[in-house]
């Protein structure tokens, strides 16, 4: 294909990257953040696929089959303990203002500038041949699409393209890398253009994968089918490679370390994280990715190794398929996306390399020396960002001086594997420092050194005897001569493969070192205020800023000075007035308080690192020893004042509650208030409808002397009959108003419920026979009697019986009684054969007044609409229900159920 | 003789009534629920309207509007008989198209003098 074009994709590419990261920070600034979602948030996390996972996986799998996968299962194995383990870790860094792995190290073991260094040395020399890998990965596949093999080692400095790749990378770093001199800020811009990348590869992957998988075949079945075939890589579909499940297991756990250790997934899980819920969603979008990504692997490789020459190189076969077949323009894109997963490494691997570089190991050596040390003198912020800028390019030319000279030999994913073992090394240090507060900083030193060097000896040299760097005699003789001491089989042949093996022995005597070095050697106070705080992280969020403990003398005007270095003095001063007023602290008074102290320590951490804050806050105080009971005395008070602090939020709470409490309350009794007018108003309507007919009939013969004879008669009659229905009608009001009052107790006594309805039926014999009604009476003789007010049941019984015959049609009507004892209740039925009651008033019916208020319903004269509503509150004052059903033309069936509560003086019988 | 529509639910209140206004020499009609009373209203054409208001089925409110939609001449004069004596009943009892508004229980004197006033009106 065409150099040039390849050329002008390329920084075309990178080009878009810019735009993108510029367009971010932009985006951020005015409007809402692109990275404030769990989605950029997962696929910056996305930045764990490397040119390793997009062309060495392929490599992989063509030898060793299936077990490429180990390392994706791991992370994702790995992803439901995120909850709790990077939670922490991103809790940790956010109150402590970590900026990368070696800080976090550092800070944990009282902000040695050993332990910060020592990481930062391992870290580098563990991840530069990693970038340089993803370097070779580009030039590979720039060489291979351009089909100009040969220039790939001729070419001098000046027309290698990745050379000017790397100063294009180089340039995006430093611009969108170092804004801002607090490396604990987020990168919006370059987050978002990780997360771009990331979406680039998986995009060119997939789509190479259907390509391989349905245009040079037909799906996965002839795919597969075609590969069985094949006795050699029939081989690749097991876990029967070099090691087996051991090694498996082994890659397994390796991975595990290395998602949450590798500097660039720490720079992104935890100092780019804006929101600690994003790891939530992130938890299954991160898996799903990594299975997407690895689909068509096993695809791809069946596919070289069945379609191409053997002579080719597995590692090039995602490229290779589609120039071989003449797709070019699937080529550029494939070689983009590989191009994207390389960039994406080596962008964030550089940034969180180059922050520890700086805050580890430049600045605290740049603090110690005599200029700095003795004279006062402090550095300036400008100084920092350049020492920064000056460790990327460091970094990038180092890497780029590794690919060069060592790399172009090894496959893509060994050196990316003794890259996973090196930094595994950090596990116990790290993991031993959030979940064990004995662990301490002599432990973390030995085990560290231990670890790597046993790693050094174990995966380094060996490559370095390849290489012809050191004499093979190593090899087979040993160091010193000694057999126990050859660097691929370290105290002797375990049979397990050699990465198992390095990984095994490094990491046995890391931990032992580690654990032993915590039991045998006693922590410092900083120390051990450090350990309490990571470890109870979670316990102390809240009063972080009291938790710290410090003892010495400093002036404010000092601290104020040393900030200033760093930050603008008005945006100092802000910050410095915020945190006074937050606690409580005088600025005015020039001996500094010393919470003052461990904040200003906290903010130039975030700038220069654990260690060099350490170094320059020490250099202008006063310290003084701190015996480990004040530690522990302060610590406790500030977990009481936490405890206060929660007592008051509740009593706030309680408070609140009952407000709210208070406001229903008043809320009913308006609202009661309401109804007893509107009861009231109901009440003297229903009283004003007779007192009218009484009143007009009696002024009328009071009017009207010589009314005929037997007209008086039918008025007087009937105002007889109001004045009853008057009475009825107080009566039944006065009554209601006791039942629902309570006023009225129930004259409790043994009442045998068959005879009660009997007596009840008796006493309405005669309405019975005025309209021709037939009645049944269905009754469980053998009762036993039950506790209750019989003459408050007979009322209910009567009222019923009442409604009944007023319901049953003027011909054949009628009506059933049955009264029966079920599951420790009586229940009662009345049943008529008239209209049936509507469903949606059959609740409603027993309310006051329902009858007043229901004007679809012919009222009648008798009635008070009182009579059902009293009836439901004798019920329920018995303990029992009331209601009616009814089915269309069938009638209405009122029934009562009542406790069977055996009256006391007649005990149960079994 | 003039023709005058009784409509209520309460049989006492339409015997006080009916006897009243017979007694005055005019022609009474009686209903017992809405239905009944527009459908001797379009067959009678009274003069005066009694009006209960709480009846089953139809309202008096809505009888009253039913009426004033027939637009005849002479226009009914249409009094409202209510137990019902709130401001918003009356009111409301106006909106509708009520010419008075009498609250139950009511002085049979005053009752006869309102119908015979509410005949002589043009």
């Amino acid at each position: 294909m065409n150099t040039a074009l390849v050329i002008g994709a390329s920084f075309g590419y990178l080009a878009l990257l810019f735009g993108i990261a510029w367009w971010a920070e932009q985006r951020g600034r005015t409007k809402r953040s692109l990275v404030s979602n769990p989605w950029t948030y997962a696929l910056s996390l996305a930045v764990y696929c490397t040119a390793w996972t997009y062309y060495g996986s392929v490599g992989r799998a063509s030898v060793s089959g299936i077990e490429f996968a180990a390392i994706y299962i791991g992370p994702s194995l790995l992803a439901p303990l995120w909850y709790t383990v990077l939670r922490k870790l991103i809790r940790i860094s956010k109150m402590q203002r970590i900026s990368s792995i070696a800080d976090l190290v550092s800070a944990r073991y009282g902000s040695s500038s050993w332990l910060g260094g020592l990481v930062t040395v391992f870290s580098i020399i563990g991840i530069i041949p990693y970038i340089s890998i993803q370097l070779k990965a580009v030039g590979t596949s720039f060489d291979l699409i351009t089909t100009a093999p040969e220039l790939l080692r001729a070419a001098p400095l000046l027309t290698d393209t990745t050379f000017y790749l790397t100063l294009g990378l180089a340039a995006f770093i430093i611009l969108f890398g170092t804004r801002t001199l607090d490396a604990t800020e987020r990168h919006e811009g370059l987050v978002t253009a990780i997360a771009f990348e990331s979406v680039v590869k998986l995009v060119a992957f997939l789509t190479v994968g259907l390509f391989v998988t349905y245009g040079l075949f037909n799906g996965f079945g002839d795919l597969f089918g075609r590969a069985t075939e094949r006795p050699e890589l029939q081989r690749l579909f097991t876990l029967s490679g070099d090691g087996g499940p051991v090694r498996w297991s082994a890659l397994i756990l390796l991975s595990m370390m290395a998602f949450l250790l590798l500097p660039r997934q720490f720079q992104v899980a935890v100092v780019e994280n804006l929101n600690e819920r994003h790891t939530h969603k992130a938890m299954w979008i991160f898996p799903l990715y990594l299975l997407l990504i690895n689909l068509f692997v096993l695809p791809i490789a069946f596919a070289g190794r069945l379609l191409l020459d053997p002579g080719v190189d597995a590692d090039t076969y995602v490229l290779s398929l589609p120039l071989a077949n003449g797709a070019n323009g699937l080529a550029l894109l494939t070689y983009l996306g590989g191009f994207s997963a390389a960039t994406g490494m080596i962008i964030v691997a550089t940034i969180a390399l180059s922050t520890m570089l700086s805050n580890n190991l430049l600045m605290p050596l740049l603090l110690s020396l005599p200029a700095y040390r003795e004279r006062g003198v402090q550095p300036k912020g400008a100084l920092l960002l350049a020492v920064r800028r000056a460790g990327i390019v460091l970094i990038l030319v180092l890497a780029y001086v590794y690919f060069r000279t060592v790399s172009s030999a090894a496959p893509l994913v060994s050196v990316g594997l003794v890259s996973f073992a090196a930094v595994a090394q950090f596990a116990p240090a790290v993991f031993g420092g959030i979940y064990w507060k004995r662990a301490n900083r002599h432990g973390a030193v030995i085990g560290l050194v231990l670890g790597f060097a046993v790693w050094a000896f174990t995966l380094v040299v060996p490559g370095l005897i390849r290489s012809g760097l050191i004499s093979p005699d190593l090899a087979t003789h040993g160091l010193f001569g000694l057999e126990a001491l050859k660097p691929h089989l370290l105290f002797g042949d375990l049979g397990f493969d050699p990465l198992t093996h390095a990984v095994f022995w490094s990491l046995l005597l890391n931990t032992a070192g580690f654990v032993l070095g915590a039991l045998t050697f006693t922590q410092s106070s900083k120390e051990r205020n450090q350990a309490e705080v990571f470890v109870d992280v979670f316990k102390y969020a809240r009063a972080y800023e009291s938790s710290i403990v410090w003892k010495g003398t400093a002036q404010t005007s000092e601290l104020r000075r040393l900030l200033a270095n760093f930050i603008e003095t008005a945006r100092a001063e802000r910050a410095l007035e915020q945190f006074a007023r937050r606690n409580g602290i005088d600025l005015a008074s020039d001996s500094a308080d010393p919470r003052l102290v461990t904040y200003v320590e906290r903010v130039l951490s975030g700038i220069i690192g654990a260690a060099s804050a350490r170094i320059m806050v020490s250099n202008v105080v006063k310290e003084e020893e701190i015996r480990l009971e004040e530690v522990f005395d302060i610590l406790r008070g500030s977990q009481q004042l936490m405890a206060l602090n929660k007592e008051l939020r509740r009593k706030s709470e309680e408070l609140d509650h009952l407000t709210q409490e208070l406001r229903r309350v008043n809320e009913d009794l308006r609202r009661s208030d309401e109804l007893k007018d509107e009861f009231l108003y109901t009440v003297t309507h229903e009283l004003r409808t007779p007192l009218t007919s009484i009143r007009a009939l009696s002024e009328i013969l009071h009017d009207n002397p010589d009314i005929d004879e037997e007209q008086r008669q039918q008025f007087l009659a009937t105002m007889v009959r109001e004045t009853e229905r008057l009475s009825r009608l107080i009566e039944q009001v006065l009554d209601l108003e006791k039942l629902e009052s309570g006023k009225q107790k129930l004259n409790e006594g043994t009442v045998h419920l068959p005879t009660l309805v009997e007596e009840a039926v008796d006493s309405v014999g005669q309405l019975l026979r005025d309209k021709g009604i037939s009645i049944q009476v269905d009754v469980q003789r053998n009762m036993r009697p039950i506790l209750g007010d019989g003459d408050r049941i007979e009322q209910v019984m009567i009222n019923l019986l009442g409604n009944a015959v007023k319901f049953c049609p003027e011909q054949g009507g009628r009506i059933t009684v049955s009264c029966y004892y079920v599951d420790g209740e009586v229940k009662v039925h009345v049943t008529d054969n008239g209209p049936g009651v509507e469903p949606a008033i059959r609740k409603l019916i027993f309310d006051k007044f329902f009858q007043a208020r229901q004007q679809h319903q012919r009222r009648n004269t008798s009635g008070s609409g009182l009579g059902l509503a009293i009836c439901r509150n004798i019920v329920v004052l018995h303990g029992g229900r009331i209601w009616v059903e009814s089915n269309g033309e069938q009638g209405a069936r009122f029934s009562f159920t009542l406790p069977a509560l055996s009256p006391k003086d007649q005990p149960e019988q079994a | 003789m003039n023709k005058v529509l009784i409509v209520d639910d309460d049989p006492g209140i339409l015997m006080s009534i009916e006897f009243l206004v017979k007694k005055a020499g005019h022609q009474a009609f009686i209903a017992r629920d809405g239905q009944e009373a527009l459908a001797i209203y379009e067959r009678e054409s009274p003069r005066v309207v009694l009006l209960d208001i709480m009846m089953p089925g139809m309202d008096g409110y809505e009888v009253c509007e039913r009426i004033r939609q027939h637009d005849r001449h002479p226009r009914p004069y249409i009094v409202f008989l209510s137990a019902k004596n709130r401001e918003l009943d009356i009111k409301k009892g106006f909106t509708v198209g009520g010419d008075l508004y009498v609250t139950k229980p009511f002085s049979t004197r005053q009752l006869v003098d309102t119908i015979n006033k509410a005949i002589q009106q043009p």
